[in-house]
C-alpha cells in the first residue's frame, strides 16, 4: 500500500487554511471537503458496491433533521447529535436496502426506489409540525466549539476535514478488505458472488448502512454550518444529483474520485456564481462537463492522473 | 455424499428436471451427460440453490439442503461453476480467485497466497495480474474452476468446463481435474466432450427430457440403446445395429 498519496493530501489539507486565511478561501475549502464527503458516501454504495442511487438526499436530510431536532426539542449537544445522525443514517440505509433487496429490486429499479424514499421524506417533513413543515428549522446562534458553531470558520474547516478524511479512510479500507472484495464481486456479477458463498443481501444492506451513515454526517455538518434547514434543500433531488455528479465526474469506485470531482465542481460553481447570478448557468455547465467527461474519460477525472502516473512509471 | 431424490423443476408447462434421483459417492468423479436442453444445467441450479426445486429433496453431507440459498450451500461445501462463464470482469484473475478464498479467511495476505496456489494448480499462475475480461475462453473456464476451488469445496459441480476448448487444452485440463479429486474433492461434472467423460468419470448419469434414463460406468451408457436414441432420435439404435450387421 502506498501511503504517500493520502499522507501528502492530508498535509496539504491541514496547511491550506493556515496559508490561505481569507474567509472566501476557507469557505471554498469547506465546500470542497463537504462535497467530497457526501460524494464519497454516494461512491461507497454506488461505486464500490455497485448500488446506484438517485436518492441519497434521504440520508443527508435524515442526518440534518436528526441532529437539529435533537438539539431543538431535547437539548442535545450537536456533537452527540452528529453521532446520533450517523446511527439514523445507517438505520434508514439498512431499512431502504432491506426492503428493496428483499423484493429483488436491482439496478435502475433500486435507483428509482431511493429517489422515491427521498421524495417521501421530503413530503413528510414538509407536512409534519415537529419538523417545522415547509418553513424548515432554524438553529439558534450560539457560537462556541462545544456547540459545533465555531466563531472562526477554520473550526468548521478542520471538522469537515476530519469527517472527509474518515470517509476516504473507509474507501481505502474497502480497497483492501474482505468486505470491499465482496462488494466488488457483487458489483461485477451477483450470481457468481452468490455461488462463491457471499450473502449478497447482507453485504448490500451493510454497504447501504455505511453509506447512509456517512451521508448523514454530511447532513449534520450542513445544518451546523448554515444553521438553517428545510425539506426542499436537504431532501431535494438537487442534493442527490450533486453527490452522484461529484462521484461520477471524479471517478466512481475510486478512492480519490469524489475529492477530485468535488474540487472541479466547487471551482466551477464558485466561478460561475462570481460572473453571473443566473442559477441555471452553473447547472448547464455541470451538465456539459459531465457529457464531456463521459465522452472522453469514461472512468472519470482520476484517469487523467492514472495516465500521468503510468507515463512516469514507464519513463 | 450427495443424494438426490425425485427432484423436479417445472418452468410453466415444461418439466425441465423430471423426478431425477441420483447419488454421488465421496471421493469419486461422477458425470452427467445428455442432449442439449435435457435439463443438466437446470439440475445443477436446483442442487445449488439457484433454483428452488418444485418436488423432491437434496441431501448433502448428511443434511437436507433442499431450498437453501446458494451462499449457505457453498459454505456447506458444494460449489458450482457456470456453463456461461461469469467472471468478475473488471477484476484481476488474482482478485477473482481471492473472492472465493475469502470464504474461509478475512486475511488479505492469506487469501492472496491461496489464490496464487490455486492459480498454479489450474495452470494460470502467469495470468494472475490479468483482467478477467481479457481472458480467452480457455482462460475463463479455468478461472471458473479456480474461483470455485478457492472456496475449499467438498463437492465441486462443473458445468461444461471443457466446452469451447481445443483438444490440447482439453488434454491439459483432464489431469487438473484428476488432481483435484486426488486432493480429496468429489467432482460431479456435466460434459459434452465424451473423451473427457470417458477418461474422468467412474459413474455416469444420462439425462434426457429431464429424466435420468441411464446410469453406469462411462462405456456402459454409451452403448445403451435408450441413450443412443436420446441423442440421435427414435430408431437410431436399430439403424446402427442394422448397419453393424450388414
Ligand atoms: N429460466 C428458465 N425458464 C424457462 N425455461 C428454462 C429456463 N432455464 C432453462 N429452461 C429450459 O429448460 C430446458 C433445460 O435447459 P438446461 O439449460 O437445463 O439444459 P442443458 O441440459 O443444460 O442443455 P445444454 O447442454 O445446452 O447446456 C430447456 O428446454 C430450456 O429452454
Ligand atoms: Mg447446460
Amino acid at each position: 500500500m502506498n501511503w504517500k498519496i493520502p499522507a501528502a493530501l492530508l498535509v496539504v489539507a491541514l496547511a491550506y487554511p493556515l496559508v490561505f486565511r481569507g474567509n472566501f478561501a476557507i469557505n471554498f475549502g469547506v465546500l470542497v471537503l463537504f462535497f467530497a464527503l457526501i460524494g464519497q458516501a454516494w461512491n461507497i454504495a454506488g461505486g464500490f458496491g455497485g448500488q446506484l442511487s438517485f436518492g441519497h438526499a434521504v440520508f443527508f436530510g435524515t442526518g440534518a433533521y436528526c441532529s437539529t431536532i435533537l438539539q431543538l426539542k431535547l437539548g442535545w449537544s450537536p456533537w452527540s447529535g452528529l453521532a446520533a445522525s450517523a446511527g439514523a443514517g445507517a438505520l434508514v440505509g439498512a431499512l431502504i436496502a432491506a426492503l428493496s433487496f428483499r423484493f429483488g429490486l436491482r439496478g435502475s429499479y433500486f435507483a428509482l426506489i431511493t429517489l422515491a424514499f427521498a421524495e417521501a421524506f421530503r413530503i413528510l417533513t414538509n407536512a409534519l409540525e415537529f419538523t417545522g413543515g415547509g418553513v424548515g428549522l432554524l438553529l439558534p446562534l450560539k457560537r462556541s466549539a462545544l456547540n459545533f458553531q465555531f466563531a472562526e470558520r477554520i473550526g468548521f474547516y478542520y471538522t469537515i476535514l476530519a469527517l472527509t478524511a474518515i470517509s476516504i479512510g473507509i474507501a481505502i479500507w474497502l480497497q483492501r478488505s474482505r468486505f470491499g472484495a465482496r462488494l466488488a464481486a457483487i458489483r461485477e456479477n451477483e450470481d457468481a458472488a452468490r455461488a462463491l458463498g457471499i450473502d449478497t443481501f447482507r453485504e448490500k444492506v451493510k454497504v447501504m448502512a455505511l453509506s447512509g451513515a456517512l451521508c448523514a454526517l454530511g447532513g449534520t455538518f450542513y445544518a451546523q454550518y448554515y444553521l438553517y434547514i428545510d425539506p426542499a434543500v436537504v431532501f431535494g433531488v438537487d442534493k442527490s444529483v450533486e453527490m452522484l455528479l461529484v462521484s461520477m465526474i471524479g471517478g466512481t469506485g475510486t478512492v480519490y474520485g469524489p475529492l477530485i470531482g468535488s474540487l472541479l465542481l466547487t471551482l466551477v460553481g464558485e466561478y460561475t456564481r462570481a460572473i453571473t447570478d443566473a442559477q441555471g448557468l452553473s447547472l448547464i455547465i455541470y451538465g456539459s462537463l459531465l457529457i464531456l467527461i463521459i465522452g472522453f474519460l469514461p472512468n472519470g477525472l482520476v484517469d487523467l492522473f492514472k495516465l500521468r502516473w503510468r507515463r512516469k512509471a514507464r519513463a | 455424499m450427495l443424494e438426490v431424490r425425485g427432484l423436479s423443476k417445472i418452468f410453466g408447462g415444461l418439466r425441465a428436471v423430471d423426478s431425477a434421483s441420483l447419488d454421488v459417492a465421496e471421493g469419486t468423479i461422477a458425470g452427467l451427460i445428455g442432449p442439449n436442453g435435457a435439463g443438466k444445467t437446470t439440475l445443477f441450479a436446483a442442487l445449488t440453490g439457484f433454483l428452488a426445486p418444485d418436488e423432491g429433496s437434496v441431501r448433502f453431507r448428511g443434511e437436507d439442503i433442499t431450498g437453501r440459498p446458494p451462499h449457505l450451500i457453498c459454505r456447506h461445501g458444494m460449489v458450482r461453476t457456470f456453463q456461461v462463464t461469469q467472471p468478475f470482469a473488471h477484476l484481476s484473475v488474482r482478485e477473482n480467485i481471492m473472492v472465493g478464498a475469502y470464504l474461509h479467511t478475512p486475511e488479505r495476505a492469506l487469501a492472496s497466497a491461496r489464490a496464487e496456489a490455486i492459480a498454479r494448480q489450474v495452470g494460470m499462475a502467469d495470468l494472475l495480474e490479468r483482467t478477467a475480461a481479457g481472458l480467452t475462453v480457455a482462460g475463463r473456464k479455468r478461472l471458473e474452476l479456480a474461483r470455485a476451488l478457492a472456496t475449499q469445496p467438498k463437492l465441486l459441480l462443473l458445468d461444461e468446463v471443457m466446452a469451447g476448448l481445443n483438444p490440447p487444452e482439453i488434454d491439459e485440463l483432464i489431469p487438473v481435474i484428476q488432481g483435484i479429486r486426488s486432493s480429496g474433492v468429489t467432482v460431479f461434472l456435466i460434459e459434452h466432450v465424451m473423451q473427457a467423460v470417458m477418461s474422468l468419470a467412474e459413474n455416469v448419469y444420462v439425462l434426457s427430457y429431464g429424466k435420468i434414463i441411464a446410469q453406469g460406468a462411462p462405456r456402459q451408457p454409451a452403448a445403451d440403446p435408450v441413450v443412443i436414441e436420446a441423442y440421435l432420435g427414435h430408431g437410431a439404435a436399430q439403424r446402427i445395429a442394422a448397419t453393424a450387421h450388414a
